[in-house]
């Protein structure tokens, strides 16, 4: 292998992430700017209307908010001692890790806009019927 | 509705790039704003901001490398697209889900081998997959032990593992059905 080929190889490495990076910068700018919005909107009392309406909440909250899984859980826990039902704090957990709406552009300019629309709106749905799968089997085995 | 030919055709790469950049413009014109009417809001968030950067540089850079590695043997590359093609089978969707449940750090860092996989010919519905099965974090998840139990955390894992292959099938659909004529 010769050093030309090393370098040509790493330029073409470089354009690839090159492309992405403006998209990449925005995308953790603005989750940046939504993390600490989450949980003044849980606080606003969006939460706390019967158990489809909460998942619905649940869902859309999961999705909007971005960061480590970690968070979710600490978030979702609290949520839980809180005397909010398994049913929406599980969609919110789902929704938190398998949504990414925050991540759309950024997923669209790797993956096209058709792909991260459809992924994100199935994964949407999928976490309402993840959460009463979950906890129905849950509540079976106990 | 866009057929799936106009959606698989890629953008120019300055076309792309235009883009790109005036979204980050946008998103620095909305820092600017939030700044205008809470700065300490603007502050914070711009803590968080160079938290994530700090935390994904790492994987970026490993990310770069394993791109270059690829780049420097191409035939893997292909026998990669190949084995996530439309042949692969029970093996693709092993790969898809197992790498998805081990592949660690934020989303952002694979974003470029994905676009690369899906270019090699990789299914929609192995990378809905990976992506799906990536929400399963295994190092958190003693964590989610701790606040909801053993029974709860094993049987949403399970769920979540199980779920990613209805919804790699169902985004693989969406995606490649063309419209009514």
């Amino acid at each position: 292998m010769t050093k030309a080929q090393l370098l040509a190889s790493a330029r073409k490495s470089l354009r690839s992430f090159g492309r992405l990076a403006p998209v990449l910068i925005a995308v953790l700018l603005l989750a940046s700017l939504l993390v600490d919005l989450v949980p003044h909107l849980i606080h606003m009392g969006v939460l706390g209307h019967g158990t489809l309406a909460d998942m619905l909440g649940a869902d859309l909250i999961g999705s909007l908010a971005t960061g480590q899984p970690i968070v979710s859980y600490l978030l979702a826990g609290e949520l839980s001692k809180a005397g909010l039902d398994l049913y929406s704090i599980t969609t919110f957990i789902v929704a938190w890790v398998t949504v990414g709406f925050i991540p759309l552009p950024a997923e669209a300019a790797a993956l096209g806009w058709r792909f991260a629309l459809w992924r994100n709106l199935a994964a949407f749905v999928f976490a309402l019927l993840i959460s009463g799968l979950t906890v129905t089997l849950l509540g079976w085995l106990q | 509705m866009k057929d799936k030919a106009s959606d698989s055709t890629p953008a120019p790469a300055s076309k792309r790039s235009h883009g790109s950049w005036l979204f980050l413009l946008a998103t620095i014109g909305l820092y600017g704003l939030v700044f205008l009417i809470d700065p300490d809001y603007a502050a914070g968030s711009f803590g968080h901001f160079v938290d994530m950067v700090k935390n994904i540089l790492p994987i970026l850079v490993l990310v770069f490398f394993l791109l270059w590695g690829f780049e420097l043997i191409g035939g893997i590359k292909e026998k990669l697209g190949q084995l996530s093609g439309r042949g692969s089978g029970l093996k693709g969707w092993l790969l898809a889900i197992g790498g998805g449940i081990l592949s660690h750090g934020p989303i952002y860092p694979w974003y470029p081998l994905l676009q690369h996989l899906r270019e090699q010919g990789t299914r929609p519905a192995l990378l809905a997959a990976f992506l799906y099965a990536r929400s399963i974090k295994l190092p958190w998840l003693p964590l989610m032990v701790h606040y909801f139990g053993l029974s709860y955390t094993v049987l949403l894992t399970l769920a979540i593992t199980l779920f990613s292959i209805p919804h790699g099938w169902l985004v693989e659909w969406l995606t490649t059905r063309r419209a009514p004529e």
